[in-house]
């Protein structure tokens, strides 16, 4: 029975730390000459359960059996990506591991010591007749620094077809990929799997999903669903598994009352550092005294859209954020303003980013002086440091921050607690504006809970809300209205009140078919 | 004026101060190639040169007729070994116990030339009344120039008059130029440099590569300080500090050559040229010969902003440089 | 089913990095690491001239802080001069902190304290006839802007083309030792002696006084302000806390609406300001003359202080007294015992070897197999 599967996973467990666990007891098999998709929300463990089968996570109980080729499944011990090789599974990673500076062909031989000198022409060679055998298109003298996402991308798989890998792991291949180019791994794909190469492609984009794999395996929480044939699967039945049950949770969310105006977003586009399109054509209202959601699958724009806002992203020319004063009908305009220009215009706007340590807060220092990070140019020459201390004090004690001293290093706090420091530094700011990114990931229930109500107070105030979030039942329970971003484009606005997890999730999933003729 | 003569005395002036940084920047330029900035150059080329002086020393003193083969390797094997266990140091404080490289750097140089000064001034103590040693059968030994050739007119006294070291130098920046550029090891080794994560995740054993790397570059810097007592002052020692001025510049060549081992060979010796250059320019009077003297620094330097101007990924210094690599920061 | 079990090894040992450890804990790693490396000189210098370790030291401590005679007193000129050194070497490692805390590699103070030198003395030799306020005013200032100019080329192209800072301050530094031998040959005194010999030896103009009969007080008061003043700068200013998130994070920085490229020159200026001062210090306050050994490695030495003092500019004073300690114990040594100086370097070297070593058990830990013990 077992002849055709290529690796079998058993009750894998993996845990981070004591409280995160990435996998629970995750049973899957691979067959070979097949393509799997495996589905999940961000967060559901999925490519960390393919990084234990590449090498670079070990895990924490379970077994793992690969086919040895005598057509019996042995029980493997996985200690390196040089472990996986020789096993015959190569991964690419979304962050691809190639030197810059070197050429394909020389990335493509890194590391093997087969021979003293190498025969550029032989590995050339090689290469070229790996890509005419699956169609695909390398340069073997380009440098890494000059190709397209694509192109590394194509060089990642000829790196890992050159090491002999026979089973291929994709990591989300084609959230870098125009549609062209996605069509182009497909087809490869396909070409692949018709060798007899076991293929996993790592993905949330149900129409992709449908139309590449053979078998779908669905992940939820770090736990294993089930596993579909893809001719049985529906863009509905996915998105069921996908995001689950509804779970009701108990936020106490008041209607929006007073609501006004107080960002008015038109025509916003921005291009990421890799020349991509990251938000295309965004228009949407903020109002003041509401919680606006932003879902989308991670990398839609959210990040782009925040930054934009908050004056740390550049703009394609025609976007524009305009700011209305509270209590008056003023309006001035936030696109090419600094981020510091748009505080001296008097704009009170908080914004906790994705990356607290790397962007939202001074690790090195401890939390009395990151209190005064928005706010240290008060006074003169010194900085005044009465204040940042009561503040720190106030939100230790009101968010119940776990920290030896405020002086202590943030750095060395857990997660959850440098969350509270950098969210209640920004809401103590009283702002008129408060955007946050994945407020409570990595966060536990009660810390979450905490930050829940702290938004509530503050839409109750007259703040005007931006919510990024993950979990779609957060999000139905907690926001107003919830702005759905598939592919950087705005893909749908819905009331939150009446609509279903199963409509955001196609709404993140699936751009609409008169979005698709256009785009 | 300038005439045959002289241009002839300067160029081979040039090429003999143009070996001693050769060694030096060839070596660093290994160890830069792997990601570890050793700024501990002045120090190991110290080690090589008061290593060797001290080791044939000895020989020289003890034995009745020395052999001059055997004084060459035991300087050599001196030189290596020594400047190679300095730079074993610095690996294993930078290496293992990540210490910061600069620091570490700067710490071996004052090391390497308080050690090489020290014992130089005892060797010179125990000359006698002299105040300066010489190893004389060595330091001929390693001037030894090549027979004939050297007497072939004009080009085969431009081309063949030095000693052999002058040659050994050439050889070691055209192999490094092959090993770093033509083989798989060399290839890997760059890789360690530019991105050690990428390297790791390939199978490449970073600390293995960083270790060697910077005990054989340190190695062969410490050829440059035995070339110097042996060849360039003929075998003697002063504890005037000029071998610490010639492994900055040997750190400088590193730049001026963008990391290339043939550019290292030019390079050298038009720093020779600039360095001597004084000499042979009329109307220079003392205080403009010292302003003349910038001229290696001040081209560096040019290089420097140059190739960060342009931006050419190829001519950028290796991209870790300087950092030390632990698995659990990816 | 065939299922064979190929089970690795967990490593012999691995390394984690370390949340914290008790300020207690650290200090006496480091003071263990001061201690192992004193025996380890004392063994070299006993299999050297084969003393007693324990007359080494105290011939070391006599050589920095005067010998024990009956009327030892403990400010004796001895002592002064460790205070004058310790002075120097203190002020310029307290002018690179600012550098470093912003994670800016200033290795170029050898070359912002020849630069100082030159302008202090140019002061000293042209402007002697004004009133000695006047002089003290126009060297104090032209030191620091030498300093600051000569720091000012590296970060420019730092801040606008991320030229690697490392390499040119380096570079800048030689640039100085010939610009300071070009001064030297053209004050030169007397004729053919390729020095500058003492700078007006008769008025003293220019001179730093004395006060309380103590030649080298001022140099104390000035390099103590400016210690005081730095660290109160870089943990009190607004432009001090600029640094320090700037040194952490560039990214958290443009978050906060700082401008890093002003925040990275303006900080090299200052840290290349002071180092100048130092060159001012150097030749006003200690040598009175000029020539490329003004700085005699200091800025190199410097460098190591400010960066094992982890830019807290008192803990520069302890590291600052134990290097020259060290530098004036081992010349003692050298003397008493027919040895030559240099001695002093290898000392440095050896005890800066184990300090730069015992940080790695400050910061991280070791786990060995199974027992999963923990050492230090």
């Amino acid at each position: 029975m077992h002849n055709n599967i290529a690796v079998q996973l058993e009750n894998i467990t993996k845990t981070f730390g004591k409280k995160v666990i990435a996998n629970k007891d995750v049973t899957l098999d691979i067959r070979k000459g097949e393509i799997l998709s495996l589905l999940g929300e961000n967060g559901s463990g999925k490519t960390t359960l393919m990084n234990m089968l590449a090498g670079i996570y070990y895990p924490d109980s379970g077994h793992i059996y690969v086919d040895n080729g005598k057509d019996e499944l042995e029980e493997v011990s996985i200690c390196s990506p040089k472990d996986a090789y020789a096993l015959g599974i190569g991964m690419i990673h979304q962050h691809f591991k190639l030197v810059d500076v070197f050429t394909a062909t020389e990335n493509v031989a890194l590391g093997l010591d087969k021979s003293i000198a190498f025969n550029k022409k032989q590995i050339a060679a090689d290469i070229k007749a790996i890509c005419d055998k699956y169609g695909f298109k390398v340069d073997p003298d380009k440098k890494v620094y000059n190709m397209s996402v694509s192109e590394k991308q194509t060089l990642e798989i000829v790196k890992a077809l050159y090491r002999g890998a026979n089973i291929l792991i994709l990591d989300e291949p084609t959230a870098v990929l125009t549609p062209q180019e996605t069509d182009m791994l497909f087809e490869v794909m396909r070409n692949m799997k018709a060798d007899g190469k076991s293929i996993i492609i790592i993905t949330h984009k149900l129409n992709e999903v449908l139309e590449i794999s053979d078998r779908v395996s669905i992940l939820r929480k770090g736990e294993y669903i089930d596993t579909i044939q893809t001719s049985e699967a529906s863009v509905s039945i996915l998105t069921e598994m996908m995001v689950g049950q509804k779970v009701t949770l108990h936020i106490d969310r008041k209607d929006p009352e007073n609501t006004k105006e107080r960002l008015v977003v038109n025509n916003l586009s921005c291009v990421n550092k890799y020349g991509v399109t990251a938000l295309d054509n965004v228009s949407f209202t903020a109002y003041g005294g509401e919680i606006l959601g932003v879902a989308g699958i991670s990398g839609s724009g959210q990040k782009e859209l925040l930054e934009a806002i908050a004056g740390l992203q550049d703009t394609v020319d025609g976007s524009s954020i305009e700011y209305v004063i509270p209590d008056t009908e003023e309006r001035s305009q936030l696109i090419g303003k600094t981020a510091l220009q748009i505080k001296d215009m008097g704009v009170a706007l908080s914004f906790v980013p994705e990356d607290r340590l790397g962007m939202g807060l001074v690790g090195s220092m401890g939390m009395s002086d990151n209190m005064m990070l928005r706010s240290y140019r008060k006074g003169f020459f010194f900085t005044e440091r009465k204040g940042p201390k009561e503040l720190a004090n106030k939100v230790k004690d009101n968010l119940e921050v776990v920290t030896p001293s405020i002086t202590t290093p943030v750095r060395k706090l857990s997660g959850g607690n440098v969350q509270k420091v950098l969210v209640g530094r920004e809401i103590e700011a009283a702002p008129s504006v408060l955007m946050t990114a994945y407020a409570v990931r990595g966060l536990d229930v009660n810390t979450s809970y905490t930050i829940y109500n702290l938004l509530n107070d503050q839409k109750e105030k007259g703040v005007a809300v931006i919510y990024v979030g993950e979990d779609l039942d957060v999000l139905l329970a907690l926001c107003d209205r919830i702005l759905v971003l598939c592919d950087g484009k705005l893909n749908g606005i819905v009331d939150a009140r009446t609509t279903t997890k199963e409509e955001i999730g196609l709404l993140m999933t699936h751009l609409r078919e008169e979005e698709q003729e256009n785009g | 004026m300038l005439n045959m003569n002289t241009l002839m005395q300067l160029l081979q002036s040039s090429i003999a101060f143009g070996t001693i940084i050769m060694f030096g920047a060839i070596g660093e330029i290994i160890t830069e190639k792997a990601g570890n900035l050793n700024l501990g150059i002045p120090g190991v080329m110290y080690l090589g040169a008061i290593s060797s002086l001290v080791g044939v020393f000895f020989y020289e003193k003890n034995v009745e007729n020395p052999i001059p083969v055997v004084c060459v390797i035991i300087a050599v094997l001196c030189a290596f070994l020594a400047a190679a266990l300095g730079g074993l140091l610095f690996a294993f404080l930078t290496i293992t116990l990540r210490a910061n490289q600069n620091v570490t750097g700067l710490t071996l140089t004052i090391f390497g030339s308080g050690v090489a000064n020290f014992f130089g001034g005892l060797l010179n103590g125990f000359s006698g009344g002299v105040g300066q040693i010489r190893v004389e059968t060595t330091s001929k030994a390693f001037m030894t120039k090549i027979p004939f050739l050297s007497n072939m007119g004009t080009v085969g006294k431009l081309i063949f008059s030095y000693g052999w070291l002058v040659y050994v130098a050439i050889i070691i920046a055209i192999l490094v130029q092959w090993y770093l550029n033509k083989t798989r090891s060399g290839l890997n080794l760059r890789a360690v440099g530019e991105n050690p994560a990428t390297a790791d995740a390939a199978g490449i054993n970073v600390t293995v590569y960083r270790y060697l790397a910077t005990c054989i570059g340190t190695g062969i810097a410490g050829l440059g300080g035995l070339y110097y007592v042996m060849d360039y002052t003929k075998g003697t020692w002063a504890n005037d500090g000029t071998i610490e001025n010639l492994g900055w510049l040997a750190v400088a060549l590193v730049i001026f050559a963008i990391w290339r081992p043939k550019n290292a060979i030019w390079g050298a010796y038009l720093f020779g040229l600039l360095f001597w250059a004084y000499l042979y320019i009329p109307g220079l009077s003392r205080k403009t010969l010292e302003l003349f003297n910038m001229l290696p620094y001040v081209v560096t330097i040019i290089v420097l902003v140059f190739t960060s101007f342009r931006k050419k990924r190829e001519n950028q210094p290796p991209n870790a440089l300087g950092l030390a690599y632990f698995r659990e920061d990816r | 089913m065939a299922k064979i079990t190929v089970h690795k090894k967990e490593p012999f040992l691995r390394i984690a990095k370390r949340d914290s450890m008790p300020l207690w804990q650290s200090i006496l790693i480091r003071v263990i690491s001061v201690v192992l490396a004193l025996v380890v000189c004392g063994v070299v210098i006993y299999l050297l001239i084969k003393v007693n370790p324990l007359e080494v030291y105290k011939s070391m401590v006599e050589g920095a802080f005067g010998a024990f005679k009956e009327d030892y007193k403990f400010f004796n000129r001895r002592t002064w001069i460790t205070i004058r050194d310790t002075m120097m070497l203190l002020c310029i490692a307290v002018g690179l902190a600012p550098a470093f805390k912003m994670r800016f590699w200033n290795i170029g103070a050898e070359g912002q304290i020849l630069v100082g030198g030159i302008a202090t003395a140019a002061c000293m030799i042209y402007l002697k006839d004004l009133p000695p306020a006047l002089l003290f005013i126009c060297m104090i200032v032209s030191s620091l802007v030498a300093g600051a100019l000569w720091s000012l080329l590296p970060a420019v192209f730092k801040a606008k083309w991320n030229t690697n800072e490392t390499l040119f301050t380096l570079m800048m530094n030689y640039v100085a030792i010939q610009l300071t031998s070009f001064f030297v040959a053209m004050w030169e005194n007397p004729f053919g002696s390729n020095t500058v010999g003492i700078i007006n030896p008769n008025g003293h103009e220019g001179w730093f006084p004395p006060i309380f009969g103590q030649d080298y007080l001022m140099n104390v008061i000035v390099v103590m302000t400016i210690t005081v003043g730095m660290f109160i700068y870089l943990k009190y200013s607004k432009q001090g806390y600029e640094i320090a998130v700037v040194g952490d994070s560039e990214n958290t920085a443009r978050y906060a609406g700082i401008n890093v490229k002003k925040v990275i020159i303006r900080t090299m200026l200052i840290s290349g300001a002071i180092c100048g001062l130092s060159g001012f210090v150097a030749v006003s306050g200690a040598s009175h003359t000029i020539s490329t050994s003004t700085a005699g490695g200091k800025g190199f030495t410097a460098i190591i202080v400010a960066w094992l003092a982890k830019f807290n500019t008192f803990t520069m004073i302890l590291i600052s007294l134990l290097l020259v300690f060290l530098d004036k114990g081992a010349i003692e040594i050298a003397s008493k015992y027919d040895l030559n100086d240099y001695v002093a370097s290898m000392i440095t070297g050896i005890i800066l070897f184990f300090i730069l070593g015992s940080e790695f058990f400050v910061n991280y830990r070791m786990i060995f197999r199974k027992k999963n013990k923990e050492v230090q």
